[in-house]
C-alpha cells in the first residue's frame, strides 16, 4: 500500500514499475473441472435461446451465443456444459454463465481455420471479438466512426499490472503481424505502441510508431496518452472514437497475430497475480478459469474477509467469490489480506483539497463529492465536470475523510447513463452496434 | 448451486469494496493532532510566560470546546466525533488568542461561539463557512470589547520587557511609542499578547512544519503575510510618522498565528490555485487597512472573516477540466 510520505508539499507520486529485465516465467495454470464463461446479456431480454444446452458437448474455439444476437463468446476448451446460469456483475451488469467440465481430449473448432487465409475485418468480428485483451472490435467496424490511428497499450493502466509489458517482452512477433493485419483490415494508417519509459527494447520495424509514457500514475491512461503522446484532447462529452482513435492492448494486438498466424482463436489469457504481500507473479490460464484454481497453483490461500478483485489496486473490481472466471479483459487478480484492507468513513469532506492537487483531470472534487453524496448527479455533470474524470481513483487514494469519491463518480455516471437510455428507448437495441 | 449462484453468493465472506483499494493513510484525527503540535512551541512558550492562569485558560478551552462537540454529538444523534481531534484543536487555538487572565465564563461562551455556532449549526466540519475560532473571537470582540484590551487584561504582569501590547501602542500613540520594539524581541516573543500568539519565531516553525508536511496550503499563508507586509510598506512610505513599517505588522498582534493557523482553515478558505493567494493576499491587505485606518485595533480577525465570506465565490475561479471546452 502507498503511504502519505513525511513530506506532504510535494504531489504524491506513484510509480509505474518496469518489469525486471530477465522475464519471469508466467506459471501455467491447469484448470482443476470446469470453466466459466460469461455472455453478456440484456435482462429484458426473454425470447432468447442459447446456442447450447447443458449436457451439449462443446469444442474448443466453438462460439457460443444468443439466437437473435451478434454478441458471442468462444469456449476456451473442450467440454461439456454443466450449467447455465444469469449472473449480475458490478452495477448490475448482466450475464449469462455458462459453465463447463472440461474432458480429458481436447478438439478444436475448425471453423475460423477456414477464414484464416484472407484475414478480413468481418472474421475478426465473428470470432475475435472475446480473444485474450478484449479486442474492441465494435470500435473497429463502425463505419460511422472510421478509426484512424490504434494505440497499441504496452503499459498496463494500473499500478502493479505487468501483463502487457509482459506480452511486449515476450512476444513482440506476434504483436508484429498483429499490427500488420489490423493495418490491413481496419485500414488505419497510423499504430502507436506506448510503452512505459525507460523500456529496453530492439524491435526494429514493427510497422507502427513507438512513444513512452511518464512512470507516474496514471499517464498509461487513454486520456492522458490522447493528450500527452497524440497531443489531442478528448471534448468531455466525446469518446476516443469520435476523434477516430481506438486503444486496444498489447496483449489483444498479440492475440490477432497469433490467431491468423495459428490458424487458432488464442483462448490463454496472461495475468499478473499480486499477492497479499504485494509481492507479483504472473500466471497464464485459459479463459474462464475460476480464480481459485490459479490461487491455488500458486499457493496462495484465501482466509475469510480477505479480498479478491479482479484487475489492479487502483481500478480493479472486488468479487465475491473465488469461483469468480477469468475474463478476456483480466489483467490482473489482487488479493488483499482482511488486515490490510483500508476502511472508509461516514466524514463529510473537510475540504482540504488534497484531491484537487493530485486529480489529473483537474476536477473540483471538493465541491463535485457534496453534490454526489446528495444524489444531484445532473448538477455535478453541469457544474463540476463529472465527465471530465478519467476514472484513475486518486482523489479516494488521498481523501483525507476517506470518502469513497471514486465510487460515486462511477455510480454517478453508471445512473445518468441508465437515465439517457430511459429517455431514448429506441437506442436501446441489445448493445452492439448494428 | 450454479456456478453463477456461487459466484454472486458471498459464502466464502470476501470483503467487497469499490476501487481504490489503497489509502494512503491520512486522517482528520492526524491532521487536527499535527496542527496542534505545531502550535505546540507557541502555546509552551506562553504557559512559561503567564505561568498557572494561562495553563487554566488552554486546559479549560481545551475541555470546553471537546465537552460543547460532545454535547452536540448527543443531542443531534450522530456518531461521536471527538475522536477526530477537531474539536481539541478549535479549543487550543482559541486559547491561544486570548489573554491568559481571560476570565471562565468568557472561555466556556467563547467556545460554545465556535463549536456551536461556528461548526455544529453549519453542518459539523467540513461544512463551516467561517473559520470557528475566528467567529468565536470576533463575537467576544464586539459583545466584551474590554476582554481583548491587553494592556488592561495583563496589568498585573511585570515582565522584562515592555508591558504595552504593540498594536494598541501604536494605534494610541502613533509609530514613536513602539520604537522601542525590535524585530529581533518582537520575534523572540518579547511583547504581550494572546497566550500563543506572541512567539512568533515558534509560530513560523509550527507553520513551516504543517507546509512541509501538507497539512496547511502554504499558498494562503505566503500571500497572507506578503499581502501585510505591502500594504504596510505602502503605508509607511506614505507617511511614516504616522504608520509603522511592515516587519511591525508582521510580528505583532494576530498576524502570524493569523497567517498559519487561522487563515488555513480547511473548510472555509480556498483549494484552487488564484483564489487561494487572492484570498491570502486580500486577507493580509484588509488587515493593515483595518489596522492602519480603520476603528479596531488588530484587523486580522475581520480581515479573515471577510475573506471567508467570499471564499465560496473565489473558489469559483477555477482551472477547466481535462476536456471541457468553451
Ligand atoms: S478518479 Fe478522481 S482523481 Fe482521478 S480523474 Fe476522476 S476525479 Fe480526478
Ligand atoms: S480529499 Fe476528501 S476531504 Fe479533502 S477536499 Fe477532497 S474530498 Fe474533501
Amino acid at each position: 500500500m502507498i503511504k502519505r510520505s513525511f513530506f506532504g508539499l510535494p504531489k504524491p507520486r506513484l510509480e509505474y514499475k518496469a518489469l525486471p529485465d530477465k522475464l519471469p516465467e508466467p506459471e501455467e495454470i491447469s484448470c482443476s473441472g470446469n470453466v466459466t464463461l460469461l455472455l453478456s446479456t440484456f435482462p429484458e431480454q426473454t425470447d432468447r435461446t442459447l446456442s447450447v444446452k447443458e449436457g451439449d458437448k462443446i469444442k474448443t474455439g466453438q462460439k457460443l451465443f444468443f439466437t437473435n444476437d451478434d454478441a458471442y463468446i468462444i469456449s476456451s476448451i473442450t467440454g461439456t456444459v454443466s450449467s447455465i446460469s444469469s449472473f449480475t456483475g458490478d452495477f448490475g451488469a448482466s450475464y449469462t454463465a455458462v459453465s463447463i467440465n472440461i474432458s480429458d481430449y481436447e478438439e478444436v473448432d475448425e471453423q475460423f481455420e477456414l477464414y484464416t487465409k484472407t484475414p478480413s475485418l468481418d472474421t475478426a468480428r465473428d470470432f475475435l471479438a472475446c480473444v485474450p485483451g478484449n479486442l474492441p472490435i465494435n470500435l473497429l467496424i463502425n463505419p460511422e466512426k472510421p478509426i484512424k490511428t490504434i494505440v497499441i497499450s504496452g503499459c498496463d493502466n494500473d499500478l502493479m499490472v505487468y501483463t502487457n509489458q509482459y506480452i511486449i517482452k515476450s512476444d513482440i512477433d506476434s504483436i508484429k503481424s498483429g499490427i500488420g493485419i489490423l493495418k490491413n483490415i481496419t485500414g488505419a494508417d497510423d499504430i502507436i505502441i506506448v510503452l512505459p519509459l525507460g523500456f529496453k527494447h530492439e524491435f526494429g520495424d514493427i510497422g507502427a510508431r513507438v512513444s513512452t509514457v511518464d512512470t507516474a500514475y496514471p499517464a498509461a491512461s487513454p486520456h492522458l496518452i490522447m493528450q500527452n503522446i497524440l497531443g489531442r484532447i478528448v471534448p468531455a462529452e466525446k469518446s476516443f472514437e469520435d476523434l477516430g482513435v481506438c486503444f486496444m492492448t498489447a496483449e489483444a494486438a498479440a492475440s490477432v497475430g497469433r490467431a491468423f498466424t495459428s490458424g487458432k482463436i488464442p483462448v490463454k489469457k496472461t495475468i499478473t497475480v499480486i499477492n497479499k504481500d504485494e509481492t507479483v507473479k504472473l500466471a497464464v490460464a485459459e479463459i474462464g478459469t475460476p480464480v481459485r484454481d490459479i490461487l491455488s497453483t500458486l499457493g496462495i490461500t484465501l482466509n475469510e474477509k480477505d479480498r479478491v478483485i479482479l484487475g489492479g489496486p487502483m481500478t480493479g473490481t472486488a468479487v465475491y467469490s473465488d469461483e469468480h472466471p477469468i475474463m478476456p479483459d483480466t489483467s490482473a487478480i489482487m488479493i488483499q489480506d482482511s488486515g490490510n484492507i483500508p476502511h472508509v468513513s461516514d466524514y463529510p469532506c473537510i475540504n482540504c483539497g488534497d484531491c484537487i492537487r493530485i486529480c489529473p483531470a483537474r476536477i473540483p472534487i471538493s465541491m463535485l463529492v457534496r453534490l454526489l453524496e446528495a444524489g444531484q448527479y445532473e448538477e455535478a455533470a453541469d457544474q463540476y465536470d463529472l465527465y471530465s474524470c478519467i476514472e484513475c481513483g486518486l482523489c479516494s487514494l488521498v481523501c483525507v475523510s476517506k470518502i469513497p469519491i471514486f465510487q460515486y463518480i462511477k455510480l454517478a455516471k453508471y445512473e445518468l447513463g441508465r437515465m439517457s437510455i430511459a429517455e431514448a428507448p429506441d437506442d436501446y437495441s441489445g448493445g452492439d452496434d448494428e | 448451486m450454479t456456478t453463477a449462484e456461487a459466484m454472486m453468493s458471498n459464502h466464502n465472506k470476501f470483503i467487497v469494496s469499490h476501487a481504490p483499494f489503497w489509502h494512503d493513510g491520512s486522517s482528520i484525527t492526524e491532521r487536527s493532532y499535527h496542527i496542534m503540535i505545531a502550535a505546540l512551541p507557541a502555546v509552551l512558550f506562553g504557559i512559561v510566560q503567564y505561568g498557572l492562569p494561562a495553563i487554566a485558560v488552554v486546559a479549560f478551552s481545551v475541555s470546553c470546546a471537546i465537552f460543547w462537540e460532545l454535547a452536540m454529538n448527543f443531542v443531534t444523534k450522530r456518531s461521536l466525533t471527538i475522536g477526530d481531534g477537531n474539536a481539541a484543536l478549535i479549543g487550543l487555538l482559541f486559547a491561544m488568542l486570548v489573554p491568559a487572565t481571560l476570565p471562565w465564563w468568557a472561555v466556556l461562551t467563547g467556545t460554545f461561539v465556535a463549536v456551536i455556532i461556528g461548526k455544529q449549526i453549519f453542518g459539523g466540519i467540513g461544512s463551516n463557512a467561517f473559520n470557528p475560532v475566528v467567529l468565536a473571537i470576533a463575537i467576544l470582540m464586539v459583545s466584551w470589547k474590554d476582554l481583548f484590551d491587553f494592556d488592561e487584561a495583563l496589568l498585573n504582569y511585570d515582565l522584562e520587557f515592555t508591558m504595552l501590547y504593540p498594536i494598541a501602542a501604536l494605534k494610541h500613540f502613533g509609530p514613536e511609542s513602539i520604537e522601542s520594539f525590535t524585530a529581533g524581541d518582537l520575534l523572540l516573543g518579547k511583547q504581550i499578547g494572546g497566550i500563543g500568539a506572541t512567539f512568533g519565531l515558534g509560530i513560523i516553525l509550527g507553520g513551516i512544519y504543517l507546509i512541509i508536511r501538507g497539512f496547511i496550503r502554504w499558498e494562503i499563508c505566503l500571500t497572507f503575510l506578503l499581502g501585510v507586509f505591502a500594504a504596510a510598506f505602502i503605508f509607511n512610505i506614505y507617511d511614516g510618522s504616522r504608520f509603522a513599517g511592515p516587519v511591525f505588522h508582521i510580528l505583532t498582534g494576530y498576524t502570524l498565528i493569523g497567517a498559519f493557523f487561522l487563515a488555513t482553515e480547511d473548510s472555509s478558505s480556498p483549494v484552487n490555485l488564484i483564489p487561494m493567494l487572492v484570498y491570502g493576499a486580500g486577507a493580509g491587505v484588509l488587515t493593515v487597512l483595518i489596522r492602519n485606518i480603520g476603528a479596531h485595533v488588530d484587523g486580522v480577525i475581520y480581515a479573515i472573516l471577510v475573506m471567508n465570506l467570499v471564499n465560496p465565490l473565489l473558489d469559483k475561479i477555477r482551472p477547466k477540466a481535462i476536456g471541457k471546452v468553451g
